[in-house]
């Protein structure tokens, strides 16, 4: 699974882009940022409020039930402030 | 038409070429976004426009469709700039040609309003105290709402 991080959420966690292989129970957005959180202090700081987490699967906006895969482009990022 | 880029643009160029050889057109309204020297009290030296390349082209081709399926407009262009931008430098530019003023108004203001919540923009600022993330404003999600209906995929 390819994941991305825009704007603070890619300064937190120190990370631009990487490839992971999350456990098989995790199954949907929402296991996946819990998941994710245990990954280290940058991870657990980024994702603490996830009130101002916004997270696309395969560029589609999506919940916390939708379902993720291993083939799955995954972009985590801060609610937008473009225009 | 949607672009994304890191370079400046003309209005006036981009306008006269939007409804060239159109005649239908009889209204063309236009938003062109600056950036200013200040957010609240504070003074700003520049941005840097981050985007997500890919999904950024997809929300503003959805967005421009949703605006054609709204208003019967005969063109339509949506530009957005990226990269770092000092205080007076445009932005962002939206315009919207129809036979009547009503619709390009309405359109424009649709599509402005719908791409500061949808489109995955981030503004970094440089101020006096270092450089810092600009937070979502709830009054952009408000004047995105008033164009409900929401399409039932894009979060916000």
């Amino acid at each position: 699974m390819k994941l991305l991080y825009f704007a603070w959420l890619r300064a937190k966690t120190g990370v631009a882009v990487e490839e992971v292989t999350p456990p098989g129970e995790v199954a949907t957005v929402g296991d996946l940022l819990a998941w994710l959180k245990g990954r280290g202090p940058g991870y657990a700081e980024a994702l603490a409020d996830l009130q101002v987490v916004r997270v696309a699967v395969n560029q589609e906006y999506a919940e916390p039930n939708h379902p993720v895969g291993p083939d799955d482009e995954v972009a985590l990022f801060p609610p937008v402030t473009g225009g | 038409m949607i672009r994304v880029q890191r370079e400046d643009f003309d209005p006036g160029r981009e306008l006269a070429a939007l409804t060239a050889g159109n005649h239908k057109v009889g209204g063309l309204a236009v938003f062109v976004g600056l950036v200013r020297d200040m957010a609240g009290d504070e003074t700003v030296g520049a941005m840097t426009l981050e985007h997500y390349p890919g999904m950024t082209e997809k929300m503003l081709e959805r967005i421009e469709a949703e605006a054609r399926a709204r208003w019967p407009l005969e063109a339509c262009l949506v530009i957005h700039r990226t990269g770092r931008l000092e205080p007076g430098e445009r932005i962002v530019l939206v315009a919207c040609a129809s036979a009547h003023r009503q619709a390009a108004f309405e359109a424009c203001g649709f599509l402005i309003d719908w791409l500061k919540t949808k489109a995955p923009f981030w503004k970094l600022e440089e101020g006096p105290a270092g450089a810092k993330w600009v937070e979502a404003r709830e009054s952009d999600d408000e004047a995105a709402a008033r164009w409900a209906p929401e399409e039932p995929d894009a979060a916000e």
